[in-house]
């Protein structure tokens, strides 16, 4: 047996994807089912040099995990739905001071303690709008082992480049459910290093200067130079302002440096579109159930296609309006209300076109809930 | 190979969990087939019925949970009372005699094996009761070779109790061919 294969758990895959990115520094309070990228991290991660800290919560954690990205380390915090709730605060703290930090949430049933041991994909738009005051954020999701892996590398790649905080929305199915994972050899997939600047001891280092691509190379705080990190409004030393043209400036730059570059750090996985009548667009664990649902229906000639978002935010609204353009119906998987339902109402020209095929009992959708779903669509009853 | 969906069913404790992901781990990492496992969480893992479904093929698996396992496995009566109107008609339906007894009328092969009395009579260890069972399954299905089951096994248990364990799956083999 090749001992980069292993069979793993989802949050094992995460735990390996994160030490492949060069994870050193982890904290965090357990929570189900998110439990196990902890305990595996506590094994790890020492053992490799790096620090983890069980925390007394989860607000701890996040503020932890801040503290230490400053140092200079990479970081990471894990949880689930209540334990996202305590982290928005801290969570937004470093959108503001723009230090890279990877938060994973992998959900079960919610509002509060919820149903802590089933499947759920609520946590959706509480990922993008869960921290107040106008902001960008990227979250990535995935529906296999494989994905969980690259996209855990994917995420500490993005949180080093823009300087933000990447949120790995992974669920309960995904999290538990084990499956094959290969281990790519050691640069297959390029990591992006910290961007540390270049300005010597005892000259003015400026840390929300960018340069001219934008940037903002860091200093390892506490090493040689003395900066200052708010969470209010600040100008390039870090220090707090409410001067109306810099609250405008950095606002601005929080956002753009996001949606700007939002081709860059949406991935996707595309499956039978090139002639299919009928779209079905899913994520996460459900992803699983309607490429199961496309693929049986094409053994029998329908026309049906698959797009699997890996990038939940910032919304590949373009991708979605392209691609469904020559639909004649478009149908969203997922298990909540409708919160990408929303999203792809909003990004395509007909939104009457657009289903819902959800499930929000604490179990995986099926096959046969998507199934049921077509039918009615196509008028062919239940 | 056609794409076998099992589901074992049990008390907390018995080990049908443990017995579901070494199996999986045997099919994915020793014989080169895909390979998907998922349990039931929560207060039924720890005393309750308990419940693993575990999907074996060649092919890509998607869709993780099995509906219509051609594979069921019953360790309680209380799981056997839950679990036997899913099974495939024509599937396997393999229960301990000790502890299930046959009451209904099912379309499936119905094998009620005395694992657990051969397992306290010859090793004495009620632990290795899974693997017993885990012996039978393999040899009614033959999904995977006992030597993959031993690799896992020997990644997973100190050596000194690799015996023992070697011991209960041919057991449970021996039972398994004969049933």
């Amino acid at each position: 047996m090749n001992a980069n294969i292993k069979f793993v758990q989802g949050n094992e895959a995460c735990v390996e994807g994160a030490l492949y990115a060069g994870l050193d520094f982890f904290a965090g309070y357990p929570i189900t089912p998110s439990t196990e990228i902890m305990e595996h991290l506590a094994a790890r991660l020492p053992r490799q040099g790096g620090k983890f800290i069980q925390m007394e919560d989860e607000i701890a954690s996040m503020c932890a995990i801040i503290g230490a990205s400053l140092t200079g380390r990479k970081v990471m915090t894990a949880t689930s739905g209540p334990g996202f709730s305590l982290k928005q605060e801290a969570l937004g703290f470093a959108i503001m001071a723009e230090i890279p930090c990877v938060v994973v949430n992998v959900q079960r049933g919610g509002p509060s303690t919820g149903n802590p041991t089933h499947v759920s994909q609520g946590d959706v738009n509480q990922s993008r709008w869960g921290v107040h005051g106008d902001h960008a954020i990227v979250t990535l999701t995935a529906s296999n082992h494989q994905d969980v892996f690259k996209m855990t590398v994917e995420a500490f790649n993005i949180a080093e480049t823009y300087r933000t905080p990447v949120i790995l929305l992974f669920d309960e199915v995904v999290g538990h459910l084990r499956e094959k994972l290969v281990i790519p050899d050691e640069g297959e997939i390029p990591l992006v290093k910290r961007l540390r600047t270049a300005v010597k001891e005892g000259t003015d280092y400026h840390p929300y200067l960018p340069r001219e691509d934008g940037r903002l190379p860091m200093s390892d705080f506490g090493s040689v130079h003395r900066y200052n990190v708010t969470g209010l409004y600040h100008d390039m030393w870090g220090f707090p302002t409410d001067d109306p043209k810099i609250v405008k400036g950095l606002q601005r730059h929080l956002v753009d440096k996001i949606e700007s570059n939002a081709h860059q750090v949406q991935k996707y996985k595309e499956f039978y579109l090139d002639d299919a009548e009928c779209i079905l667009i899913s994520y996460g664990s459900s992803a699983r159930s309607a490429l199961h649902v496309v693929k049986n229906r094409r053994l029998r000639g329908e026309k049906l296609g698959l797009i699997e978002l890996q990038t939940l935010w910032p919304f590949p609204s373009q991708l979605i309006r392209e691609r469904c353009e020559q639909a004649h119906y478009v149908l969203v998987v997922e298990m909540n209300m409708g919160q990408i339902l929303r999203e792809v109402k909003n990004a395509v020209n007909f939104p009457e076109k657009v289903f819902l095929a959800n499930r929000i009992d604490g179990s995986l959708i099926s096959d046969a809930d998507i199934r049921n779903i077509l039918r009615i669509i196509q008028g062919k009853g239940v | 190979m056609e794409r076998c969906r099992l589901v074992f069913s049990g008390s907390g404790g018995q080990g049908v969990i443990t017995a579901s992901i070494i199996l999986a781990e045997a099919a994915a990492l020793y014989d080169n087939l895909n390979a998907v496992q998922t349990q039931v969480y929560g207060a039924a893992a720890r005393g309750g019925s308990t419940r693993a479904d575990i999907i074996i093929s060649n092919a890509e698996i998607n869709f993780p949970k099995v509906y219509q396992p051609n594979v069921l496995v019953c360790l309680t009566q209380e799981s056997y009372n839950k679990f036997y109107p899913i099974i495939r008609p024509g599937g396997i339906l393999l229960t301990d005699a000790r502890y299930v007894k046959l009451n209904r009328k099912v379309d499936a092969r119905q094998k009620s094996l005395h694992m657990f009395e051969n397992v306290m009579d010859k090793i004495s260890k009620p632990i290795v009761f899974n693997i017993c069972m885990l012996g039978a399954v393999i040899a009614l299905t033959k999904l995977v070779r006992p030597d993959s089951i031993m690799q896992t096994l020997a990644t997973r248990i100190p050596s000194d109790f690799l015996d023992m364990n070697r011991q209960a799956l041919e057991l449970g083999m021996t039972l398994g061919e004969h049933a």
